[in-house]
Parts: C-alpha cells; sequence; structure tokens
C-alpha cells in the first residue's frame, strides 16, 4: 500500500551505471535514489535523474531526515524533500525509522533508537509533519540494529505496527534488515516476520551485508550494502513474498558497486520469486 | 522530551569517545562495546571517507594514511552541518592551513581550494552559455556599454603557490615532476555545461573577470584587465569568455 510502484524488481540507481542503462534501456521496475544526492542546484546529477525518470518509474529514498532524533524537525530539509518530490513526482517516498542528526551536527549514519510511549509520540508526529508537507504518504523502513535499549519497553515489530495506524504511513520492509538485525539480537527473523504488519507493506529492500565473529565467538552481521544478497536472506524475501504476493523490491548495493549485469542478474532473481509464473511461461 | 534527549546526547558523545551510553546493551551484555563500535565505526569511515571523496588529489599529495589520519582530526573538529554531504569540506581548506602536520606543504590548502570549488561548480544552477553574437546583437539595439552576466558555477582560486600545476599533474594517470617555475597561480573553475573545467588564467584576465564578477562594466572590466596588463588584448579577452561559456547574460 501507500506506493505507486510497480510490484517487481529495481536497483538503486548509481552513477557509474548510466551510461549502459541509457544504452540498454532494460526491463526493470523502477530506479531508486538517495534524496540528499539530488539536493544540488543543478548539474550532471539532475541531468541523469531526470533522463531516468523519462523511462522509469522512481523511487525517492530519503536518508537524512533524522525522524527518530528528539526535538522537531528540520522544516528547511523537510521543504527541500517536498521541491524534490514536487519536481520528480516519485512514484513512491520513503525514510528511515532512525536518527542521523544531533544538535547542528549531520553523523551520516542510521542510529537506532529505544521503543517506547516517548519515542513513539515523537516518530508518529514527525511523520504526521512530514505527510502534511509532502501531500503524499510516505513509507517507513525498518533499520539493522547492533544493539538493544534497556529503556524500550515495545517491541520493533509493534511499535512499527503502531505508527503505521496511528500515522496511515507505509512501510519499508528490509529483509536484509530483519535478518541482520535477528542474528544480531539473537532472535528468530521468522518471528519477526510472524509479527511484523506485511499488509502495511508497500516496498521490499534487499541488500548484503557483512559478517564478523565477535571476540565471544558470537556473529556480528553489518548492514553494508556491499555484495551479493545472502541466501539466508533470500529465503525470508521468498517467505514474505509468499504471504504478501508480489511486491515492489529493491536491490540494494551502495558500496563496491558491482558492474551492471551483476546489478541486474540480482534483480532478475528477486523477479523471479515475485513472478514464478512468468518464467515458466519463458521456458515453455 | 528529556528522558530522548539525554540519551541521544550521550549516544552522540559516545560515537567520539570510548565511553558507552548508559541505557545500551546487548543480549550479550559484554559484547555491547564492540557492538556500539560500529556505529562509531560508520561515523567516522562514511564521513572521511566523503573527504577522501571531495579531495582525491590532497589524499595524492600527502598519501593515505596521513589523509586519514588528518580527515579523522577534521570530521572530531568540526562535524558536518549539513545534511548534504556534498558540501561537507567546505572548511576543509583551512583546517589544512592551520593543521600543524601539513605545514611542510604550504600549497596544500589551495589544491584543496580548487577541489572545493570543482564540487561547488558540479552541483551549481544550470545556465546556457551564450555566443558571441549577443554582443552585436546589443551594439546593433544601441547599447553603449553592457553589463555581463557570468556563469553560476564560476569560482575563481588565486594562490600564491602554482597550486593549478600541482592540481593538474596529480590527476589519475598522470606522473608529477618538478615545477622549475614556481610561482603565483589562479585558476578557474567553472561547467558551463555538464563538465566542470579548471583551467589556470593570467592575472589579467583574472582582473577582467573579477571586475564582471563584481557587476561592473564591460568597458570598466577591460580596463582593470589593461591596468594588470598593457599587452592585454580586449578583443582576444572578450572572445575568451564566450568560447569558454563564461557568459549566460548580457544586459
Amino acid at each position: 500500500m501507500n506506493t505507486h510502484l510497480p510490484a517487481s524488481a529495481g536497483v538503486g540507481f548509481k552513477n557509474e551505471h548510466f551510461d549502459a542503462i541509457i544504452a540498454t534501456k532494460p526491463k526493470l521496475g523502477f530506479f531508486e535514489v538517495h534524496a540528499e544526492n539530488y539536493m544540488g542546484e543543478g548539474g550532471p546529477a539532475h541531468a541523469r535523474l531526470a533522463a531516468l525518470r523519462r523511462d522509469y518509474a522512481l523511487s525517492i529514498h530519503g536518508v537524512g531526515l533524522s525522524i527518530g532524533a528528539h526535538g522537531p524537525l528540520d522544516r528547511e530539509h523537510l521543504h527541500r524533500l517536498k521541491a524534490l518530490c514536487d519536481r520528480y513526482a516519485p512514484e513512491s517516498f520513503s525514510e528511515h525509522l532512525a536518527w542521523s542528526t544531533h544538535d547542528t551536527a549531520f553523523l551520516n549514519d542510521l542510529l537506532p533508537l529505544p521503543y517506547n510511549d516517548e519515542t513513539l509520540a515523537l516518530v508518529c508526529d514527525h511523520i504526521d509533519e512530514v505527510q502534511d508537507v509532502l501531500g503524499r504518504r510516505m513509507l517507513l523502513e525498518n533499520p539493522s540494529t547492533y544493539l538493544l535499549f534497556a529503556d524500550s519497553t515495545l517491541q520493533e515489530t509493534q511499535f512499527l505496527r503502531e505508527v503505521a495506524s496511528r500515522t496511515g504511513c507505509g512501510l519499508l520492509l528490509d529483509v536484509n534488515n530483519v535478518f541482520v538485525s535477528a542474528v544480531n539480537h539473537g532472535t528468530n527473523a521468522l518471528d519477526y516476520l510472524a509479527d511484523f504488519p506485511l499488509d502495511r507493506v508497500g516496498e521490499i529492500h534487499l541488500g548484503g551485508h557483512d559478517e564478523e565473529t565477535l571476540p565471544t565467538g558470537a556473529p556480528l552481521l553489518i548492514d553494508a550494502h556491499g555484495s551479493p544478497v545472502a541466501d539466508p536472506v533470500w529465503a525470508l524475501y521468498a517467505h514474505v513474498v509468499a504471504a504478501t504476493g508480489p511486491l515492489p523490491t529493491l536491490i540494494e548495493w551502495d558500496n563496491d558497486v558491482p558492474p551492471w549485469p551483476e546489478l541486474m542478474a540480482e534483480a532478475a532473481r528477486a523477479d523471479a520469486i515475485l513472478h514464478p509464473e512468468m518464467l515458466h511461461a519463458r521456458a515453455s | 522530551m528529556p528522558a530522548l534527549r539525554e540519551s541521544q546526547d550521550a549516544f552522540a558523545a559516545a560515537l567520539f569517545s570510548g565511553a558507552l551510553p548508559g541505557n545500551v546493551t546487548a543480549v550479550n551484555p559484554e559484547e555491547a562495546q564492540r557492538r556500539f563500535a560500529v556505529y562509531r565505526n560508520n561515523v567516522m569511515v562514511g564521513l572521511t571517507k566523503a573527504l577522501a571523496t571531495r579531495f582525491p588529489v590532497v589524499e595524492r599529495l600527502v598519501g593515505e594514511d596521513f589523509f586519514r589520519a588528518c580527515a579523522r582530526e577534521f570530521v572530531l573538529r568540526h562535524p558536518p552541518r549539513s545534511r548534504l554531504l556534498m558540501r561537507y569540506g567546505e572548511s576543509f581548506p583551512d583546517f589544512l592551513a592551520a593543521f600543524g602536520p601539513a605545514k611542510t606543504l604550504p600549497y596544500l590548502p589551495d589544491v584543496a581550494r580548487i577541489e572545493v570549488a570543482r564540487g561547488e561548480a558540479y552541483h551549481a544552477a544550470d545556465a546556457s552559455p551564450l555566443g558571441p553574437d549577443v554582443l552585436a546583437q546589443a551594439a546593433e539595439a544601441g547599447a553603449e556599454d553592457l553589463r555581463l552576466s557570468l556563469h553560476p558555477s564560476l569560482r575563481i582560486v588565486s594562490s600564491a603557490h602554482p597550486a593549478f600545476t600541482i592540481w593538474s599533474m596529480n590527476q589519475p594517470g598522470r606522473t608529477p615532476t618538478r615545477i622549475a617555475d614556481w610561482r603565483a597561480e589562479t585558476a578557474l573553475v567553472l561547467r558551463p555545461r555538464m563538465s566542470v573545467l579548471v583551467e589556470a588564467i593570467a592575472p589579467a584576465r583574472t582582473a577582467f573577470l573579477t571586475r564582471i564578477q563584481e557587476r561592473g562594466l564591460l568597458s570598466e572590466a577591460l580596463e582593470a584587465g589593461l591596468a594588470q596588463d598593457p599587452e592585454f588584448d580586449p578583443g582576444t579577452a572578450i572572445a575568451w569568455i564566450f568560447a569558454t561559456g563564461l557568459v549566460v547574460a548580457v544586459n
């Protein structure tokens, strides 16, 4: 819900792929871009995005709004987002359940917040404001987390369900984040998904993670977006799609960006799970 | 909302120190410090990488290790004030100028200023450069003297050192050589269409362009060029500003 993206696979747009995309005009559900990379006044960034927009559906994904930070939202940033959405009329706008600013500093990471009544009220207020200013519903993404908070009183799934129900926003389900957090907190990703309000999901994210081992022997997964989607994440994704039906699905690959065909192969793998009937149709 | 504010104060402070915020834990609490370090690392690596992307020539001049240490120091003292990472590092040249360990490379801040200007020009507003025919049209329309508007991407970086030559010979694929003629240089940075151009300009052309930028009349700008260098040729200079794509309006 809350998205007009096609229910097929899309990819995160990277500048180094632009020539290959324009030369081959591949069939692809949509492109997703980070809003903040297009907040300059002009130049090649806007020229490329405008060219992509002519042929493809677009998702604008913010990484700097800092919805989970205490205090008011940055109105100036919110209005920059509005200008960007007005200019490119994306099929979807999404942001994160996280904070990334503190006082006047921008910390450039998606930091976690405790889940309790105080943060629930704050996040709901902020999302109401975003949706008011943008004049559209947004999708809120579940984070990957490495820590727990002693002052959390709600499960993340409860928190997200409550936010969606109070604000009317949709959810962006990042399946890799679900897996990363579950491993980091020693919980079961399937339990998380069983409790997730899947009827609110407007888009799915899939990406790669890094794995380290702590001195205690425990695994530490890091949401790095620099490698292919891991097999257990594909399995969880198939599990979700079996429950929800086809949903717009993004392959996120932001670091050590692969050659274009490799990224397209990941998107094709997602499409095969979303639309198995099309594979059969092609084979027969 | 005091509780969240305090908790985020502590979290943000802990990103740049060894302390752990009081409300942070992990399934195995003894792992909390190591798990928290992921955030510390994300913040520091993300910001130092953003600087390395914006200042590739500074990085090449000082080497990766020195650059990382110096970028780290900059991040600690000057975390970004803007959510637009494309703007981060505007004050990096001034930081380098005051950074003790970089004092042996007095040209480094100016090379960094060229790199700042390149980033600004890249994202500057679009405008279409005009051809020289607009001057003839203006003359036909009876204009006595003109004011020219220059492209919004234009940046002029003046250095007491050969900063342009150093920047230029440290581009990918080039091998720096000894600079025989060590002298002051001015670099023009411009994005007339979709590519950023960086070139050295002579003092007379710098004076000429600066006067136009200050909204002086074309005749005054030409006088400023001549005052700088009696060899300055007005016809060639006017042809040059149009051919380079500097002029976007004539009035």
